[in-house]
């Protein structure tokens, strides 16, 4: 029998996922469950969906073949440049999608939560294009560190309301969020911006990322002749631009799926946000998968330079990955991401987001065959890391 | 027979008071519990603190955050109970996230709750379904009831599965909101009320949320078996401690 990655008919992949939610959310989460599948199969959906993530995004991004990193590295490397995406990364391609739900399922009133603040502004992006009411929970943490893109929110007509209960970071946004949404539950959608979260989320965010490997099975076919790259490689905080880089290559053996995460400071060290390695079975924000907790089941706050890995679950679909062992899972430090924050701006011209960087330090961990294709997810570019970057080279 | 089975064949409307365990102090869990059942309190739910506590507003928060950080465990909350059936004979419902039991291990938690003489579980992020599929076996086999929540959107049919898997009673959240986000009923709370009351269920009900004062208190248990009192109850703790339970208790009736 075919082994089958993805999602199954009661929202599960594999042991991880399902809706674990308490009863005030029940209706919210049923409204959506029955209507995600509908809705975004209708010719109007795809039709508006598919134009707006061209002229509206820029899509498709363009597959292109990196010349002088294969040279070094010795294999054929190809970079899909999410980075180029309006907003500055993948992340607009699930706000697209959602915000078109939305409207479909009447709401006026849109939610969303955000750490770095990518997600926020382009949930603030698309409800500004709708005119939506948008309202973006984020730690009061992370307002401090992060604030051109509360700015950029700001400007773009949101409200950013500040989470101010536990560590005040990404995970309690997330639970000011649901908060919102029990206590709105008729006119209000909460845009998720990653895999997580009760069953359907991680199943439409992916759904809604899967353009990215739709792209690459044709554009590689144009330019190599075939439709599967040897290996696939992508960050995983959550597991979003991923999941979309992955998703038409889930059930295909030939092409091995490498997830890389952040080490922080180390594995051992106890700064690190590499859920695969740290963490637990359990359950975070409606979802069963593996989470980052304490003996006793407390949740607890991880660490990455990238703000966007910094989460302390991982979707369900990747939690899935891991166990199987359908993908190779692989943990890089803070130090080796940012220097490959150089290393391929200077090799390549483009300086990426932070947590992009942790996937090509991988090259220095693995070796690949010079007739292989690896296909890298450049999934954001480094312009809001530039204070980062700035900070840790004295540049 | 289950101690809250029992208490509801008491004609009476039952007060059940929640708080959180550890807090304000640490070792102030036994203290409440017991000037709790000696104010005429009818029921108890203890809360097991959770970091990430989903259905609960501020309040309940804080309190969870201050008794994780006073050294508040699930292991260390067992210990604390390990006498408790000496001297208190009221029901006692432990109330958590699911998280933490898993972590504890599903079957020996049960027998823990069993040993300390628990009565009933409410775990708001562990789903009808996901109970009745895979854990209903393990929890009765220690003897515990497990109780799930009902709102005004919760459907007729999922009311009624709700009353057919459940034991003990079901826990009516008086309206769309988080744990101590309103103080007053309205007309809404009052159809919603009546609306359960003609649906005729075989599991008794206790409303919950928005229950703060002898008013709402008297209001919600004018179609309903009792209520369950926890926000207004957590800050009476905070502002004058452990020892001022009784004082709380009597302005509620």
């Amino acid at each position: 029998m075919k082994v089958n990655y993805n999602v199954d008919e009661k929202g599960y992949y594999g042991d991880f996922g399902g809706a674990y939610i308490p009863e005030m959310l029940f209706p919210n989460v049923e409204e959506l469950r029955q209507n995600y599948l509908k809705i975004t199969s209708e010719p109007s959906f795809k039709k508006e969906f598919d134009q707006l993530l061209k002229d509206f995004v820029g899509r498709p991004t363009p597959l292109y073949f990196a010349k002088r990193l294969s040279e070094k590295y010795n294999t054929k490397i190809y970079l899909k440049r999410e980075d180029l995406c309006h907003t500055g990364a993948h992340k607009v391609n699930n706000t697209i999608g959602q915000i078109l739900v939305a409207k479909r399922l009447g709401k006026n009133r849109i939610i969303a939560e955000t750490g770095a603040g990518q997600h926020g502004v382009a949930t603030a992006t698309v409800c500004a294009l709708m005119g939506i009411e948008c309202i973006v929970y984020m730690g009061e943490v992370d307002i401090k560190r992060q604030a051109p893109n509360v700015a950029r929110m700001k400007m773009l007509g949101a409200e950013v309301r500040p989470a101010t209960s536990g560590s005040k970071t990404l995970k309690d946004a997330t639970n000011e969020a649901i908060r919102d949404w029990i206590n709105n539950p008729v006119d209000t959608h909460y845009i998720i911006g990653s895999v997580v979260g009760p069953h359907p989320y991680p199943d439409m965010v992916a759904r809604f990322q899967s353009v990215i490997s739709e792209e690459i099975k044709w554009q590689l076919l144009e330019k190599e002749g075939r439709e599967n790259p040897d290996h696939v490689i992508a960050c995983v905080g959550g597991g979003s631009n991923a999941a979309g880089a992955y998703y038409h290559y889930l059930n295909n053996p030939d092409v091995n799926i490498i997830a890389v995460e952040a080490a922080g400071k180390g594995i051992d060290s106890g700064e690190s946000a590499a859920t695969s390695a740290l963490g637990k079975e359990g359950v975070i924000h409606g979802s069963r998968t593996l989470l980052m907790q304490t003996p006793d089941g407390q949740i607890t706050e991880p660490y990455s330079i990238s703000a966007g890995l910094d989460y302390p679950g991982v979707g369900p679909m990747h939690a899935h990955l891991f166990r199987s062992g359908r993908a190779e899972f692989i943990s890089i430090t803070d130090q080796d991401a940012m220097d490959w924050g150089i290393i391929l701006s200077q090799l390549e011209g483009i300086i990426p987001a932070i947590e992009t960087s942790h996937a090509f330090a991988v090259l220095d961990h693995r070796k690949f065959g010079p007739e292989e294709i690896v296909v890298f997810n450049l999934s954001g570019r480094g312009d809001k890391d530039l204070n980062t970057y700035i900070d840790y080279f004295k540049l | 027979m289950n101690r809250i089975t029992q208490a509801f064949e008491q004609d009476k409307k039952l007060l059940s008071i929640y708080f959180t365990a550890g807090f304000p102090q640490l070792n102030d869990t036994v203290p409440v519990l017991e000037q709790l059942q000696a104010s005429g309190v009818d029921m108890i739910e203890i809360g097991l603190p959770f970091s990430d506590p989903l259905a609960d507003g501020p309040t309940i928060q804080d309190s969870s955050t201050r008794a994780l950080n006073n050294g508040m465990t699930t292991d260390l909350l067992f210990n604390q109970l390990k006498d408790i059936r000496e001297t208190i004979h009221i029901p006692l419902v432990l109330m958590g996230y699911f998280n933490p039991m898993m972590q504890y291990g599903i079957e020996k938690f049960c027998q823990r709750c069993q040993e300390v003489g628990i009565d009933g579980l409410i775990i708001p992020d562990l789903p009808v379904n996901v109970y009745h599929e895979r854990y209903q076996k393990t929890f009765e086999s220690y003897g515990l009831l497990n109780m799930f929540l009902i709102t005004p959107q919760t459907p007729d049919n999922r009311i009624r599965f709700i009353d057919k898997v459940s034991e003990g009673f079901i826990y009516m959240v008086s309206s769309a909101s988080v744990t101590g986000a309103k103080n007053t009923f309205g007309d809404t709370q009052s159809a919603y009320f009546k609306r359960i009351e003609t649906m005729q269920l075989t599991t008794p009900q206790i409303v919950g949320f928005g229950i703060s004062n002898a008013q709402t208190f008297q209001a919600a248990t004018q179609y309903i078996r009792g209520a369950i009192i926890g926000s207004a109850f957590i800050k009476h703790l905070d502002q004058y401690g452990a020892h001022s339970v009784a004082d709380f208790v009597k302005t509620i009736r």
